[in-house]
């Protein structure tokens, strides 16, 4: 085994490879812009854009022309929503999205708010899943767009993101999904999904940081987006400005092997997912599962530990990378707004622990990190003056804490 | 954030880890912070009513590495202190010994609050 232990695959991933492999020429010897359309060297640019367009295109059915590349899903979800309520602001001001968004989507609808727009935030359940009937009953004639994530960075909830696609359809209102988590990791169909727009990420899929592309779909109906970055008219005039050539090579290379690997890949991922639970689950009470039991990421699993402040476990877990929504591990000193929609106490958020697997994890890992887990929780919860209360039988709800 | 060799130390090997009869008369008990703020530290000191002089210490802490060290730490320094020389500890030189930064400030007053809410349900005890 080689340490630290990466187990945080939903924060970032390593390059492939193979990726890798296919990218090195790119900066070096066959360095052009894919802009210039005069020499060699710009030709072989373009071409290698294209197939990396295609290879994207591929992975979520979508044409390759409908692909627009970006620096990453936050500047995707960016363009998405407010080059959206930029172009269809004659028909209407109003957005609904839903409170586990990500940051890049719920920081994005604070500003257009602020810029006149009405934004809905639709509330989950306990598992992290909207109400369908709820959605629709927020829709109204001056409803522009509708943007749900489809699988969720801390609990790997998926939304029930294709009876979305057909409420929107039906309703004739766009649909934006912020598919970051999802895309590469469980298969995607925009067509099948009707999903007009999409937020990706190469680095989450095992390609490099920095690229990211929008999926805008061109008929049926035939989505406009208002560009937010002036400049070139590149990618027919939706986002200008020089194409990561090398980092669009690297993404369609990852997406060609998630395409090949998926099937295999989504089975092995959810038996070690597994494989962590039962094993943390035999050997320690009073843990509770964040998220939904099945429909959920194959590679996620956000588990509170009662008792056990969350920063103080991953301090135990000092050759293993996770992370935790405790408030010690955030800036805000606020424990995570996604535990909280979910309904999840403060008392519990605080003791979340997330683990993200991957391509490179082996049961090996997985095995260490089990007893690891388990000593450290041990350990900490004989030091825990919550857990001995609770082993007294005092209700922890009804004790009148002195707070700071 | 990388955290000092003091505080890893003191979440490694933590002195006086543990708890005391909080029905003897001998004991004071401190309980401060709250389970959804994400700190909770109970400190117990054992008083000489003869000499005012805390003849031992323990602590239990839910929250985080430094929280910990802080609690930990506080065991050391009231042991063998008179009570009223213990009221003397200042959360700032908490911070000091162990180089807490900024975002950690509140462990240290939260330790501070402990040394006193112990002192406190001794006195009133004891009164």
């Amino acid at each position: 085994m080689r340490f630290p232990i990466f187990m945080d695959y939903h924060s970032t991933t390593p390059v492939d490879p193979r990726v890798l492999d296919e990218m090195l020429p790119f900066f070096t010897e066959d360095f052009g812009n894919a802009a210039s359309r005069n020499h060699a060297f710009g030709w072989k640019a373009e071409e290698a854009v294209e197939r990396g367009r295609n290879r994207i295109a591929s992975l979520i059915h979508s044409d390759p022309k409908e692909i627009v590349f970006t620096s990453g899903a936050t500047e995707s979800n960016n363009l998405a929503l407010k080059g959206v309520a930029e172009m269809y602001a004659e028909k209407g001001d109003h957005i609904i999205t839903c409170v586990t968004e990500h940051k890049a989507i719920l920081d994005t609808c604070k500003r257009l708010e602020k810029l006149g727009k009405r934004v809905t935030y639709l509330p989950v359940d306990g598992f992290g899943q909207i109400d369908l009937n709820q959605l629709m009953e927020f829709i109204t004639d001056k409803t522009v767009l509708i943007s749900i994530m489809y699988a969720n960075n801390e609990v790997g909830t998926l939304q029930k993101i294709r009876e979305i696609g057909r409420i929107a359809k039906e309703k004739g209102v766009l649909f934006h999904s912020d598919a970051t988590q999802a895309v590469g990791k469980i298969p995607v169909d925009v067509i099948d999904l009707n999903v007009d727009l999409m937020s990706l990420s190469a680095h989450k899929m095992y390609g490099p940081k920095g690229v990211g592309a929008l999926y805008v779909r061109k008929k049926n109906p035939r989505v406009r987006l208002v560009a937010q970055m002036d400049g070139g008219g590149h990618e027919r005039g939706m986002r200008s400005g020089t194409l990561n050539v090398t980092g669009i090579v690297g993404f369609g290379k990852a997406c060609e092997v998630a395409q090949e690997s998926m099937t295999e890949e989504m089975q092995r991922l959810s038996h070690l997912r597994d494989r962590l639970k039962r094993g943390i689950e035999s050997k320690l009470d009073e843990v509770f599962l964040n998220g939904h039991p099945t429909e959920r990421l194959p590679n996620n699993l956000n588990i509170s530990f009662a008792y056990v402040e969350g920063e103080s476990l991953l301090m135990g877990l000092d050759d293993v990378a996770v992370s935790s929504g405790s408030a010690c591990t955030s800036a805000s000193l606020e424990p995570s707004y996604v535990l909280k929609a979910l309904g999840v106490g403060e008392d519990l958020a605080h003791t979340s622990i997330r683990f993200g697997l991957g391509r490179f994890n082996t049961e090996e890992e997985v095995d260490y990190v089990t007893d690891k887990v388990i000593t450290n929780v041990n350990r900490l919860r004989d030091m825990s003056p919550l857990y001995e209360m609770a082993k007294e039988g005092i209700d922890l709800k009804k004790v009148s804490w002195q707070r700071e | 954030m990388a955290y000092t060799d003091k505080v890893i130390d003191h979440y490694k090997n933590p002195r006086n880890v543990g708890s005391m009869d909080k029905n003897d008369p001998a004991v004071g008990t401190g309980v401060v912070g709250a389970p959804e703020c994400g700190d909770v530290m109970k400190l117990q000191l054992r008083i000489n009513d003869r000499t005012g002089v805390i003849e031992d210490a323990k602590f239990k802490t839910f929250g985080c590495g430094s929280a910990i060290a802080s609690s930990s730490l506080v065991t050391e320094w009231v042991k063998g202190k008179t009570v009223d020389e213990a009221l003397t500890i200042k959360n700032t030189e908490i911070v000091q010994e162990l180089s807490l930064p900024p975002i950690k400030i509140h462990c240290s007053v939260l330790a501070e609050d402990a040394i006193r809410a112990a002192i406190s349900d001794y006195k009133k005890k004891n009164s």
